[in-house]
């Protein structure tokens, strides 16, 4: 055990623990925009897992990861909006429509994966763009500042997600859409047309969190590649409190935890990678169990609106 | 005399309607079955348009797969091997969805429940097969309950989103599983031969479920998982705990001023829940693969649920469902090998059902609303 509290370990449990947190920041921070506004969208899995094969197939063909980064984008805007036609416009449960587009985008993730790629390959994904002077700090610099642009971009997203949603009128309306809605709605807000953007982006965020994954922080494709990490984000925006800094928190707390669980596979490789594999999960739990303030969920949170029905 | 009927979805409010209207509504019960058949239809369109685009033939493709599976009576037996443990995890998605708990944990139940039933044949092989296979069949059910309390207790006591906690329980099956089957469980062959692979030793063949065809994998959990279907209904609608379970899930409110312990119901409902998909995975290893091995649940902890909704989330309507969807899987399989067309388009079509079913089912509800409202302006008037 003693050599894993040296100063590069821990520097490489910290580099990591940021690395790591990049998808967890993306598809949580557009799945509290989604929640705000009322609806809650299970299938952010699917979503990423599309986003993760699109970014990964565009760049492999065209030798882009800009334009992978896009198409990563589109798909998760046209995912998004499907399960807003499903949830918002017919009303679906919407427990049960997030776990119908969660299998839909992991069946079709695979199917496209197996006729057009066939078997895992790497690709060269973005590189670490050390920034200047900053990265140059001891110690700070190796954590912080040596990351490739889609990380800078996921934290860069934390303080503008809370600018949005608390300084803007855009977030105002949010916030009553998920809250109030009949309220916002007598006051002309356009519920539908609030929780569809609010979806929409948070379906775009969802295909870019995996398109960190597949062309930034692994490089490559596989079946399932999120391995539920999707649905960890969901429950992180719980855990946040529907609140970005919170989200943050929860996802550094995430990120560290498995950037911790994978050093130790390294370094004490007479444990068993199974437990330590299991930890995110427990951790995920137990903190939905003791740290999820519901006070702070959108009252409206997973119900349809319907006019004359408040 | 006859008894009044029980509904059939919970989802549609247009039973509700109709139990109170004393002749049968055509135009609901044509709504009822119409759409989720619209619902596959449009799935299978679109799943065409998929192949297109991918350069194959969509009608070849499902040629194959309808062939494959109910061509033959092989495939028939097949799809009827597949029904089984979608069968029983269906059972306990309704059992839960009817107290208004969503259980996506089936696939960590049937982990918990197979490992149980691994475990327990192999530990007690001394016993004889009357005695170790009704006992090997409580020990998954056990664990598998023991699996959906869990996140029962942690929804009852801190009010923790079943959702989240019961997909977090399947990663945590599974890597125990993974755990086990690297280890503790791994069949002492595999580590003689220094091959490796990830399963338990052969259960003995006295622990076995009886075949129902010899020289076909289809066995008697066929059999106990159709006369469970019945015994859920019968506790659904028969029993006072099965209509407290289902107030709970019609309205919580209600059914707390009636003095029903709501949280308890719910807890329930995860562990019987968890207990029939831990089931589907002891019929698995007693009746079809006779071991533990990786991949154990084959996705059924979340095809049950498309069986579920699909059966409108009623016992018996989940029997002809799940057949249709593990014929679909058998389908799959077979289409893969005739034209090369992956399988994995079983679970793009699946989640497509998903989203139609419950999509569809606002239309239907506003149907019926409409055609209640109609009702009773009808009988307003002859009033």
């Amino acid at each position: 055990m003693a050599e894993l509290f040296t100063l590069p370990v821990l520097l490489g449990i910290a580099f990591s623990g940021i690395r790591l947190a990049t998808p967890y920041l993306y598809a949580a921070l557009g799945e509290t925009f989604a929640q705000r506004s009322g609806v809650l969208n299970l299938g952010v899995d699917g979503i990423m897992l599309m986003g993760a094969f699109s970014a990964f197939f565009v760049a492999l063909n065209t030798g882009s990861l800009w334009l992978g980064l896009a198409a990563a984008a589109v798909v998760g805007l046209l995912m998004g909006l499907l399960m807003a036609l499903v949830s918002i416009t017919f009303k679906a449960e919407q427990g049960i429509s997030g776990i119908g587009l969660y299998m839909f985008g992991l069946g079709l993730s695979s199917l496209l994966f197996r006729t057009t790629v066939g078997t895992v390959k790497t690709i060269s994904g973005f590189q670490p763009v050390k920034l200047p002077l900053l990265g140059d700090l001891p110690i700070l610099g190796d954590i912080f500042f040596r990351h490739s642009l889609l990380v800078y971009g996921a934290f860069l997203a934390v303080p503008l997600a809370w600018f949005i949603l608390e300084r803007t009128t855009w977030g105002l309306k949010i916030r009553a859409v998920g809250q109030q809605p009949a309220a916002a709605d007598s006051l002309g807000v356009n519920v539908t047309a609030v929780r569809y953007a609010c979806t929409g982006l948070g379906g775009v965020l969802a295909g870019i969190a995996g398109a960190s994954l597949s062309i930034a922080l692994t490089n490559l494709f596989q079946e399932n590649l999120t391995s539920g990490q999707g649905f960890i984000a969901v429950a992180l925006v719980y855990f946040g409190g529907w609140r970005p800094l919170g989200v943050l928190g929860g996802a550094l707390l995430f990120s560290f935890v498995n950037a911790f669980q994978l050093w130790m596979q390294v370094l004490v490789p007479e444990m068993e990678a199974d437990i330590a594999v299991m930890l995110p999960y427990l951790l995920t739990i137990a903190a939905l169990a003791v740290a999820v303030n519901r006070t702070r969920q959108p009252a409206a949170l997973a119900k349809p609106f319907e006019r004359g029905e408040a | 005399m006859t008894q009044p009927r029980p509904p059939v979805s919970q989802l549609s409010q247009s039973l509700r309607q109709r139990k109170r209207s004393a002749p049968p509504q055509w135009g609901d019960l044509a709504a009822a079955l119409g759409l989720p058949a619209l619902a596959v239809a449009a799935a299978l369109l679109v799943g065409a348009l998929v192949l297109l685009m991918l350069g194959a033939n969509p009608l070849e493709a499902y040629a194959a797969l309808i062939g494959g599976a109910l061509g033959t009576s092989a495939g028939l037996i097949q799809s009827a091997v597949k029904a089984t443990p979608l069968l029983l995890v269906a059972l306990g998605i309704i059992i839960a969805f009817r107290a208004n708990v969503i259980n996506i944990g089936a696939e960590g139940q049937i982990i918990a429940g197979a490992l149980a039933a691994t475990w327990f044949a192999l530990a007690f092989r001394a016993w004889p097969g009357p005695a170790l296979v009704p006992a090997t069949l409580l020990a998954g059910f056990a664990a598998g309950a023991a699996w959906g309390f869990v996140p029962g207790l942690l929804k009852a006591r801190l009010g923790v989103n079943e959702i989240l906690s019961t997909v977090m329980m399947n990663a945590i099956a599974l890597q125990l599983m993974n755990l086990l089957l690297g280890g503790p469980m791994i069949d002492p062959a595999e580590v003689a031969a220094g091959t490796f692979i990830a399963q338990s030793e052969r259960l003995p063949q006295h622990a076995w479920l009886p075949r129902l065809v010899p020289q076909t994998l289809l066995h008697a959990g066929a059999i106990l998982a159709i006369v469970l279907a019945v015994g859920v209904y019968f506790f659904l609608w028969r029993t006072s705990a099965g209509y407290r379970l289902r107030a709970v899930g019609q309205s919580p409110e209600a059914a707390r001023y009636a003095g029903i312990p709501v949280p308890a119901y719910q807890m329930l409902s995860l562990t019987l829940a968890g207990g029939f998909a831990g089931l589907a995975g002891v019929v698995e290893v007693l009746g079809v693969h006779h071991r533990l091995l990786e991949g154990i649940t084959s996705g059924y902890g979340f095809s049950g649920i498309v069986a579920a909704l699909f059966g409108k989330l009623h016992p018996l309507g989940a029997i002809p469902a799940s057949f249709l969807f593990g014929s679909l899987l058998v389908g799959a399989d077979k289409m893969q090998r005739a034209v090369q067309v992956p399988s994995a388009l079983v679970g793009t079509l699946l989640g497509l059902v998903v989203l139609f079913v419950v999509g569809s089912d606002y239309v239907a509800r506003r149907q019926a609303a409409r055609r209640a409202a109609a009702r009773a302006a009808e009988e307003g008037e002859r009033g």
